[in-house]
């Protein structure tokens, strides 16, 4: 005896819609660090309203593509990039893009907070100030609150604007460091394991963050964690010695993935 | 999506063969209580019956062990894809397999009120069909043992000739009725145990279709169809 199933939508699927052109799009993207190749051929979308999760065992290329969407590999020595990466259309590694101006549109957040050793209130005011954002100090003053409030610090760090940045705790620095990528209007904020340097509760909130922050920004994620990807992105792509091996509702990924490599991965299996 | 080896963590892989031997165990009691019951019916033994009734407890209380262990299982290893759905079909599986217990149960609880000395015809017919649907049960189990969701179709399409007996039964015992009103009261306990029979074979479907799942993690609705049958319902 089966009866017909009506399915209800539900918050996971309401976000699961995808609304106009991704906001990043990659498409064949290889790197090499001299004569080798640490990417093959890899192609994702990142979308305005999603965050984007990427998975894989160590040395699998993750935080290598990352790097590639603000061109931070740009950076280090022999490492060549090829292939297609576009934001809102336009070619990111066309020779007249502005590095500078690009870094400011799609910021990053490290794995390690790296917060400068000047106050709380200079490490957000930095980014706007170089860019031109602000013009004055009341001008200055409203990016910083605006950038630690929408980062969930400013509470906490209101009265002590002036003490040094290195003088909170990890998981108040990491918060620090989101709201200085955030301080100079990005489109696009790119996390390299945000949390693996903290605690369980000092993690909840980066995830409690990075739940709000979805919607004004695309946000793009590299964890080690598997139920942190679960948690936070709508969208997960699973790499594996290099390449992109599965690219998917993370909703699917992890109740029915297609591949049998993300399947062995995600239960425990690989290796 | 077949399963090739077993997890780093191999106390994982023990947790989940357990689970499985559970539901294993389970479905072994319902099994032969379903069978037990009609035999005590058909042999009108009161003793059996009423050892049907006790062990009854045995089987709800494997399906709290079952509950029991999938939950930590899901807290302590947060299990993902094929495992999750194993778990969770597990899960459901026991209550279900408890619920076959009850209809032993409740056919047992019927042996006394019926009448050993002029036992009416259709009771002959009874352990055939009991028979059908308890070896469906066990083959849908064996099914969520090995991960066989082709096997598990095999079972829903057995399903409908066990609808076929009952229904054949409901005719004959009307039929009694009306000839006689003397037997309304035997029939209507028959009648009774013929509809717990056939829910033994529904509840097997059931299995089938959680087994379908765990096994492809596609509904068994959305299957790619070869055949058109089994969308019907009662």
């Amino acid at each position: 005896m089966i009866d017909t199933i009506v399915p209800t939508p539900t918050d996971a699927d309401e976000v699961d819609i995808v609304a106009g052109p991704p906001k990043m799009s990659a498409r064949d993207v290889s790197v090499f660090y001299g004569e080798k190749q640490a990417l093959k051929s890899v192609g994702v979308d990142i979308h305005d309203d999603k965050v984007t999760a990427f998975i894989g065992p160590s040395g699998c290329g993750k935080s290598t593509f990352l790097r590639c969407l603000n061109r931070m590999n740009d950076t280090i020595a022999g490492a060549r990039v090829t292939g297609d990466i576009q934001l809102d259309g336009h070619n990111i590694y066309d020779p007249k893009m502005d590095v500078v101006q690009l870094r400011a549109r799609v910021g990053m957040v490290f794995q390690k907070p790296n917060p400068f050793p000047k106050s709380i209130y200079e490490n957000v005011a930095y980014g706007p100030r170089i860019h031109g954002l602000a013009q004055g100090k009341v001008e200055l003053d409203e990016i910083v609150e605006k950038s630690l409030r929408r980062a969930g610090l400013w509470d906490e760090v209101k009265d002590r604007l002036q003490e040094s940045g290195t003088a909170l705790s990890g998981g108040q620095q990491q918060r620090l460091c989101i709201a200085r990528a955030i301080a100079v209007d990005p489109e696009v904020i790119l996390m390299d394991e945000p949390c693996s340097a903290l605690d369980p509760i000092a993690t909840a909130k980066i995830e409690e963050l990075i739940h709000e922050l979805r919607g004004r920004y695309a946000i793009a994620i590299v964890t080690h964690n598997m139920q942190q990807a679960a948690r936070v992105s709508q969208r997960t792509a699973f790499f594996h010695l290099g390449e992109m091996v599965e690219y998917g509702k993370t909703k699917d990924i992890f109740t029915n993935p297609v591949e049998q490599r993300t399947q062995d991965y995600i239960t425990g299996r690989y290796g | 999506m077949a399963t090739t080896s077993g997890h780093t963590i191999k106390a994982f892989d023990e947790d989940l063969d357990r689970l499985r031997a559970l539901i294993s165990q389970m479905g072994g009691q319902a099994e032969h209580a379903i069978r037990e019951s009609l035999r005590c019916l058909v042999q009108h033994d009161l003793d059996g019956a009423a050892k049907i009734v006790e062990d009854d407890k045995k089987l709800d209380a494997l399906e709290i062990e079952t509950e029991r262990r999938a939950v930590q299982l899901i807290a302590l290893r947060a299990p993902m894809a094929t495992d999750l759905r194993d778990v969770v079909a597990a899960m459901k599986i026991s209550s279900v397999v408890e619920r076959i217990g009850d209809y032993a149960k409740n056919i047992a609880k019927r042996v006394p009120l019926l009448e050993a000395s002029h036992p009416i015809e259709p009771l002959s017919l009874l352990p055939e069909m009991g028979r059908m649907a308890t070896e469906m049960v066990h083959d849908v189990l064996n099914a969520f043992v090995e991960r066989d969701a082709e096997a598990a179709i095999r079972v829903i399409e057995r399903d409908k000739a066990v609808d076929d007996f009952y229904n054949s039964i409901f005719r004959t015992l009307l039929t009694y009725m009306m000839e006689t009103p003397g037997n309304i009261g035997q029939s209507a306990h028959l009648l009774f145990i013929a509809k717990n029979v056939e829910r033994v074979g529904d509840h097997a479907t059931n299995i089938a279709e959680m087994v379908y799942y765990a096994a492809t993690g596609q509904h068994i609705l959305d299957r790619p169809k070869g055949d058109e049958m089994m969308v019907e319902s009662i």
